[in-house]
């Protein structure tokens, strides 16, 4: 009987400390370092399982015309209140150039028309938000991997950064410039593209025009839009908040496939 | 049989129910399914509206929405199934958030963290669900292994006949517990019910998880052809979500109203105790 006595108070002295531990320390554990860096732990494996299972190709799934979406939500910024983009705008992008640099072997800057005129791939593809909504599109817009082949990654390149012409958070230190970064496996992934057309027609501002990446198999906080620049970097830690993208420097996973 | 019939007398006898195995990934589940459920708000939240197909996003027509809207001088918070609208001001679209009326699906304190933090919940909700099916997996190879299933959730076939239902169903309703020999094993009801959640609802929490990762539709399409696309996926993983909680609700009250303590100490110690002087 002693012993059902104990185990009795164990059971309400741990019942208690559990719920009062639930009612005032949740949200002074959620917000501390060490439970942040341990839960980390699942975006790596969850890349690494993703990528074991996918391999470098596996392809997202393309859908019909039936399944476009009526209306194609936009999202983050609509219109960038940026001079130069303005400018670009009011001359229908006409002395708009992309540029590209960083570890190449041949630094580029392409015009619209260029761009255009290189071989292009369309695909209709969903695009799913990271709040949990999705909105189904048609892409015309040329192969990344056959842009990053015409100007010779260097050895030591990892990753793809896309400089963006909006800033979505203004800050006096420039951490607020749209920004986000790919790793070379869905840089050379055959539905990665730089897409200037949505629905038979030129991109809208509101998604992105002139250019926006499309990266399939993420979330849609990696599909920069307003790109004004492609740089190639052996790694991220030197761009802003040093996680390889404007979401992932407020929290966000870089690894943005689930 | 006999032998127990023979030791009735002796009252109280404490026989070993719940497996090591048994017992760890049962708390384990409890853990993972309380972090799982509360982050799981937190990123419903973010978007707080279901709908069924390849596609949904604001303009598309959902059939259950949260949202708060202006009336009059007043905020509403309004929940919208089909074509119903109901008023769940202060609970369900709008609710207090630091003594605030705020627009919020559901209410902070069903949320992890309490405040709207779509990555905060997002990193808590997929580290859980790792363990979750960690711990899934391991429970699902032990009980293959130790007969774990055959033995102690397979129903035997003169209990699934309609007379053994009816009866255990009429008892259940009565809150009639078995007792003695019969309460060594589960009942009919607890089997089935346990079959369900360990074999059906919760293989479907982790499908129609995976179905809505962009990285994992490319690996498994036709995981879209059997939910029927994304945000149906996206739709029944919350549906599932909550037969769990209906399940748990019950689950809990049938530990409660059969012997709180015994059925604690049995699912923490092993040990669950039978009187055999109270059966017939």
């Amino acid at each position: 009987m002693s012993r059902l006595v104990t185990r009795r108070r164990f059971l309400i002295g741990s019942t208690l400390t559990a719920s009062a531990l639930g009612l005032s320390g949740c949200d002074a554990l959620v917000e501390s370092d060490r439970t942040k860096s341990v839960l980390k732990i699942a975006e790596g494996f969850s890349m690494k399982a993703q990528r074991f299972l996918q391999g470098d190709n596996a392809l997202a799934r393309e859908f019909s015309e039936a399944d476009l979406s009526p209306v194609f939500r936009s999202n983050g910024t609509s219109m960038p209140d940026n001079p130069q983009y303005l400018d670009w705008m009011s001359q229908q992008f006409s002395t708009w150039r992309l540029d590209i640099g960083g570890l190449v072997e041949k630094p580029a800057q392409l015009s619209l028309a260029q761009l255009k005129a290189m071989p292009s791939r369309t695909q209709i593809t969903r695009h799913d938000c990271v709040e949990g909504w999705s909105a189904i599109g048609k892409w015309t817009g040329l192969p990344l991997g056959a842009l990053l082949q015409s100007v010779g990654l260097k050895p030591e390149a990892r990753y793809i950064v896309f400089h963006c012409a909006d800033e979505y958070e203004k800050s006096l230190d420039g951490t607020g410039w749209y920004y986000e970064s790919i790793d070379l496996v869905d840089a050379f992934h055959p539905q990665t593209i730089l897409a200037y057309s949505m629905n038979g027609r030129n991109l809208e501002v509101a998604h992105g025009a002139p250019l926006r990446l499309r990266v399939e198999r993420q979330l849609g906080y990696k599909h920069a839009k307003y790109l004004t620049r492609i740089e190639a970097v052996a790694d991220l830690g030197r761009l802003y908040g040093g996680n390889g993208g404007f979401w992932e420097d407020r929290g966000y996973e870089w690894y943005a496939g689930i | 049989m006999a032998t127990i019939d023979a030791r009735a007398k002796t009252g109280r006898m404490h026989i070993y129910r719940h497996s090591l195995a048994v017992r760890l990934s049962h708390w384990v589940n409890v853990l993972c399914l309380t972090v799982l459920l509360f982050s799981g708000l937190q990123i419903f939240n973010a978007h707080p509206a279901l709908y069924w197909g390849q596609y949904g996003a604001d303009n598309d027509p959902s059939f259950l929405s949260l949202e708060a809207v202006e009336d009059g001088n007043q905020v509403k918070g309004l929940t919208h199934v089909g074509s119903l609208s109901f008023d769940t001001t202060g609970v369900l679209g709008l609710s207090n958030v630091d003594g605030e009326a705020t627009a919020r699906g559901f209410p902070s304190w069903l949320t992890l963290p309490s405040y709207q933090d779509l990555s905060t919940g997002r990193h808590w909700h997929f580290f859980f669900a790792w363990l979750f099916v960690l711990n899934g997996l391991a429970y699902l190879l032990y009980g293959l292994i130790s007969r774990h299933f055959r033995r102690d959730l397979a129903p035997a076939g003169n209990e699934l006949t309609l007379a053994h239902l009816t009866h255990e169903v009429a008892n259940h309703a009565r809150l009639r517990f078995p007792k003695g020999a019969e309460a060594r094993h589960y009942n009919t009801l607890q089997k089935l019910t346990y079959l369900v959640v360990i074999f059906l609802l919760l293989p479907l929490m982790v499908a129609t998880g995976l179905t809505m990762s962009p990285g994992f539709d490319a690996v498994a399409p036709w995981l879209l052809d059997i939910f029927g696309g994304r945000q149906s996926a996206r739709t029944l993983h919350f549906l599932t979500a909550f037969s769990l909680v209906a399940f748990v609700v019950v689950h809990v009250a049938m530990v409660i109203l059969s012997g709180v303590f015994n059925n604690l100490r049995s699912m923490i110690t092993g040990y669950y105790a039978i009187r055999q002087g109270d059966e017939q």
